[in-house]
């Protein structure tokens, strides 16, 4: 299926450019006019794989994380890429309460918060090259109108 | 993104105002430390209703604070809580340790 509009988005990995991202990615979609909840979905599940490539992915350092967002009839396809230090085990990673890094307050969350807020999420990664996370989204309140 | 402090009591009241993500969170945790520390305060009542976006880093924020009252005997709890924001700390099972209030007034009341 053709997408009806794409965009990329790229920029450094600094914890300001969070919600810069989850931002931009609601006000592309926000043309297809979903609801204000799906919208609120969208921005969390944004805000999470964008946090995790800044917190995880590059660690302290300076990379550029990419967007990309495709919008179709009723439905929106995004991912989030680093270049970052990539995930070693991704079935570990991505369970409930998971987390590298419990002394920075993190509760491994973050997969989960993405799986119940999206439809599907494909996590793509290799060790030392970076990590991309795909998520797809049916609006149900389009699915109706179309 | 602002924290504001009301004291009631032993209890602080912490209301949020803005969004709390991870950029947030270290400002948070730094401002909520530094007056649990202060003789005067036990308990923690966290105030969400300003509370405009919250994903995951949330949780570590609110559980690192109750982490910190519990070593003074203290309790935490939460009020005012929107939908969204109720799914996460839902998934993430933090209500079975600390309760979650329709408004501070009950909060206030359950301490
Ligand atoms: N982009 C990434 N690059 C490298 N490792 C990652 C990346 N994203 C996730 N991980 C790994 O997967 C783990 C689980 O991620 P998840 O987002 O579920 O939890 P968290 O980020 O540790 O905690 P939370 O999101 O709840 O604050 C992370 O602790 C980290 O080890
Ligand atoms: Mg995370």
């Amino acid at each position: 299926m053709q997408p009806v509009n794409e965009m990329e988005l790229k920029f450094l990995s600094k914890s300001n450019n969070e919600s810069f991202a989850r931002v931009a990615a609601a006000a592309f979609v926000s043309q297809l006019d979903p609801t204000l909840e799906e919208m609120a979905d969208i921005k969390t599940a944004v805000s999470e794989a964008v946090t995790n490539a800044i917190i995880h992915g590059y660690e302290n350092k300076v990379g550029f994380v990419t967007m990309r967002c495709s919008l179709y009839a009723d439905s929106v396809e995004i991912s989030i890429s680093d270049e970052g230090m990539g995930i070693e085990n991704i079935e570990l990673a991505r369970q409930p309460l998971y987390t590298s890094k419990p002394e920075m307050e993190r509760s491994g969350m973050g997969f989960t918060v993405m799986e119940n807020f999206m439809d599907r999420v494909e996590v793509i990664s290799q060790l030392n090259s970076g990590t991309t996370i795909k998520m797809y989204k049916t609006f149900k309140s389009l699915k109706n109108k179309n | 993104m602002q924290v504001k402090f009301l004291s009631k009591g032993t209890t602080l009241i912490v209301s949020i105002l803005g969004e709390l993500d991870h950029h947030s969170a270290e400002y948070i945790r730094q401002k909520v430390d530094s007056e649990i520390i202060k003789a005067t305060t036990k308990n923690i009542i966290f105030d969400f209703s300003k509370v405009t976006f919250m994903d995951s880093s949330g949780i570590g924020v609110i559980l690192g604070r109750y982490k910190n009252v519990q070593k003074i005997n203290g309790k935490t709890s939460i009020a005012n809580v929107n939908s969204q924001i109720k799914r996460i700390f839902e998934m993430s099972g933090l209500f079975k340790i600390i309760p979650v209030y329709d408004n501070l007034d009950i909060a206030i009341n359950k301490m």
